[in-house]
């Protein structure tokens, strides 16, 4: 056996490339799982404390999601990974049948907690909850990700704001690579749990192009793209993205992490990327934000007292399926239901557009279903985000 | 409507309500309880997961202190509350105030009654009233009341002056009832005033009882406003007033052990708010009502946990609803962190079947939205399993043994210390 089948055999993941766009990067993969088949591109939503949100997990599944998140920081405080690990780890203990895609734990720890200070050991924070200090070495953040037996494992990165320039971002990145090695080695799980490397390097493209060097090098079954999604231009974002799918192994899943307004989605598949996550659909659903082909639509708002259509007249989910959006108007003054509702259609939403242009890829036809997209989406031309043409135009495709 | 008794033991009445709904389609099993909802949604809980509940009685509660301010949107929409909120099948019962909220008092005039949804107080008169009916299109409402007299102290006129008040705003209704054609059909109950004085009390069951209500709802008999014992004995006294073959409700009492009382004194319906109310505390119903011969093990397993709870107080002061009773578990207790069961062995509810009590442990402390939903599924499927054990305890002459397992025997559970 050569030693690249055996290497692939180690990993409990296998990327099959079912089709490939021929004008843009674009791809549709089935990546196989320990716990089932994910059909890429695909959005995953995020259930920080090991629930959706108050969705059930039947409804989670029921709605089509082949892969949620859980959040290390959070699930390592409370309940701990002690429980968990009794508890037949995360899937267990929140009896989701699908897979499971964990974060490191490190960028709660620099975006939440305050008085947090990153050394070559680790992070080290003081508790929330019961003020002792705690270091989040690479080493801890696999040992609790081991014990939440997801299906997919984040490394430790060292993360800096994507604001942030100078020698900090390049000591970020160079540590990020010494971290990914201290977490493969300390991964006690790599016939069951696949562990993503993180591409650092911040705007920078050559300290972008340094880390896909080195982290290419490595044996990790995934590559996130990392640091990005932080308030930066989006003319640096786009940039930063599409770079890094140039040089990210083809045969290899690519995670754009913390991604997922729409607009966002569709252009970063065009430029190479599988896999998103990102708490905005969840989140804006619970303040009556519902997401629609053209934008969003605010249940909340007067105008809508008196509609009786559906949040979408299109939309198949079982929210648009029975209610309309002045009963849900409504429903918002009586019960917190109303948020669920609308939870469920904005997931309902992201899988479908990620289905959709799956589909579309599947077919050939990507590109006119960007054009289509982008036309429903927006008013007019001249209003189309000039980073999305910019974008798309660097993989061919010229918006009408 | 149609109530037919298959049995009356000691006052308590087992039987059918037949004909329900305007096609005359559903039937409601007595003594039972009506399905709970703020503004037609039972609280937490989506239609995919309401669905989850096996044998959900047929009849929803909506109030018209959820409904009232959204009066112009139904009128525009004009196919009635059911098709406005998505209901499925069922038949809509349409009360003025929720049982579980507690209403300010002070604002009730001869003319005018207040309830208060999101945006505030809204009045109504019995022309406003009668609109909003027309508007929801339940199947069966309650008349206009002044219920204003469960406060301690309410007196003696004050009391009469309900009961005159309510008697006024009946004829009223039933005025415009009569000549509305949209409300051809839709059942009208009545409501029983009196505080807690036992002839206005009866003055005010023989009274509505002469008009021509399908029901009677006995108000201002909540808990909090009185001694059970005192409900019990001005309950009884009006049931004996109000005819047989009509339906009697009781509002604002929910408690499994004021339940059991209230049936022995003639009621047949209940709101089921109680549900509800252990959710919003974070607890689960775990009290045992098993009456089958081999239950004894079980009824010691959920002693266990109804002894954190403390013992049941039939005598004490009165309860606050928001207290919690015998009848649960605080799954905020850090006992449960580690606590790998379901929330009640053997019960097949959604939650019970999928997730365990460290799970919902979790959601609590962690203040997470589904807790909520789990805990509201497995509440609403506990308390309306009881209540069909106390129709077969009543089929079965066995309501003696399904009281001593519902309250258990203070003083004799054993205690695992």
């Amino acid at each position: 056996m050569s030693l690249k089948k055996a290497l692939k055999a180690a990993s409990p993941l296998t990327l099959r490339i079912v089709a490939e766009c021929q004008v843009t990067k674009a791809r549709a993969c089935d990546l196989i799982l320990p716990h089932c088949s994910v059909s890429t591109p695909v959005f995953m939503p995020v259930g920080t404390q090991g629930t959706l949100k108050g969705i059930t997990v039947d409804q989670l599944e029921g709605l089509g999601c082949q892969i949620c998140l859980g959040n290390t920081y959070h699930l390592g405080m409370r309940p701990g990974s002690d429980l968990i690990e009794k508890a037949s780890g995360l899937h267990g203990f929140m009896n989701w049948k699908r897979n499971l895609l964990t974060d490191s734990g490190g960028f709660q720890m620099v975006s939440l907690v305050e008085l947090s200070e990153v050394t070559e050991d680790g992070v080290k924070f003081r508790s929330p909850y019961d003020g002792k200090e705690i270091l989040l070495s690479p080493e801890k953040s696999i040992s609790i990700q081991n014990s939440l037996g997801s299906d997919i494992m984040m490394q430790l990165d060292d993360v800096v704001s994507s604001t942030v320039t100078g020698p900090r971002v390049e000591e970020a990145m160079h540590r990020s690579i010494r971290w990914l090695d201290r977490c493969i080695a300390a991964n006690k799980n790599p016939d069951k749990q696949n562990l993503f490397a993180i591409i650092q390097g911040g705007l920078n493209a050559e300290l972008r192009k340094a880390c896909l060097d080195e982290m290419t090098q490595r044996n990790v079954p995934g590559f996130a793209i990392g640091g990005l999604s932080g308030g930066e231009e989006k003319d640096d974002f786009w940039r930063m993205v599409t770079l890094s799918t140039d040089y990210l192994p083809r045969e290899k899943p690519r995670y754009l992490m913390g991604v997922g307004y729409a607009v966002d989605l569709v252009v970063c598949v065009a430029l190479g990327c599988d896999m998103f996550d990102c708490v905005f659909p969840t989140r804006t659903a619970r303040f009556g934000s519902a997401l629609v082909p053209w934008g969003s639509l605010q249940v909340k708002h007067k105008q809508y007292a008196k509609d009786f259509q559906p949040i979408d007249p299109d939309c198949q989910c079982p929210t648009c399926k029975r209610h309309s959006r002045a009963y849900l108007h409504a429903l918002f003054k009586s019960d917190t239901a109303a948020m669920h509702h609308i939870t469920i259609h904005n997931i309902a939403y992201q899988l479908s557009l990620m289905h959709s242009v799956r589909q579309s890829i599947l077919e050939g036809r990507f590109p006119e279903f960007i054009q289509m997209f982008m036309k429903r989406m927006f008013p007019s031309r001249d209003q189309y985000p000039s980073w999305a043409v910019d974008a798309l135009a660097s993989v061919n495709v010229k918006l009408e | 409507m149609k109530l037919e008794l298959s049995r009356v033991v000691k006052g308590s009445r087992l039987g059918v309500l037949k004909g329900l709904g305007r096609m005359g389609q559903h039937s409601l099993e007595v003594p039972g309880c009506l399905v709970y909802t703020h503004f037609g949604t039972v609280p937490h809980l989506t239609q995919d997961t309401l669905r989850t509940l096996k044998n959900l009685p047929s009849v929803t509660q909506v109030t018209l202190s959820d409904i009232a301010e959204h009066q112009e949107v139904l009128e525009e929409f004009r196919d009635g509350f059911r098709k406005f909120a998505g209901l499925p099948d069922t038949v809509l019962y349409c009360s003025l105030h929720d049982p579980a909220a507690t209403s300010p008092t002070g604002y009730t005039t001869n003319k005018t009654v207040s309830v208060w949804g999101s945006g505030g107080r809204i009045e109504l008169t019995v022309a406003k009233f009668m609109a909003l009916q027309k508007t929801v299109q339940p199947d069966w409402y309650q008349s206009m009341a002044d219920g204003e007299t469960w406060q301690n102290n309410t007196s003696r006129k004050r009391v009469r002056k309900s009961v005159d008040r309510t008697l006024a705003h009946l004829d009223e209704c039933l005025l415009v009832h009569q000549n509305s054609q949209e409300l051809e059909g839709v059942e009208v109950f009545g409501m029983v005033e009196g505080g807690d004085i036992l002839e206005e009390r009866i003055r005010s069951a023989r009274e509505t009882a002469k008009r021509p209500v399908a029901g009677f709802c006995l108000d201002g008999l909540q808990t909090g406003s009185l001694q059970q014992d005192l409900r019990t004995q001005l309950t009884a006294a009006v049931t004996k007033e109000l005819p047989e073959n009509k339906p009697r409700l009781l509002q604002g009492v929910g408690r499994p052990d004021e339940v059991l009382a209230c049936v022995e004194a003639g009621v047949d319906l209940f709101e089921g708010f109680f549900p509800f109310q252990v959710t919003e505390r974070g607890c689960a119903l775990c009290f045992s009502f098993d009456i089958s011969p081999d239950s004894e093990r079980a009824v010691l397993e959920l002693n266990e946990e109804r002894d954190a709870a403390g013992d049941l107080q039939q005598n004490g002061d009165l309860d606050e609803p928001t207290k919690m009773t015998y009848f649960e578990m605080n799954l905020k207790d850090k006992r449960y962190q580690g606590d790998f069961r379901p929330l009640v062995e053997g019960c097949g509810c959604y939650c019970c079947k999928n997730h365990q009590r460290a799970y919902l442990h979790h959601l609590l402390v962690t203040n997470e939205l589904l807790a909520g939903v789990l805990l509201m599924i497995h509440n609403t499927s506990h308390y309306h399993s009881f209540f069909g054990a106390l129709r077969e305890a009543l089929a079965n002459d066995k309501l003696d043994l399904l009281k001593r397992r519902v309250l258990g025997r203070p003083g004799q559970t054993e205690r695992k210390e």
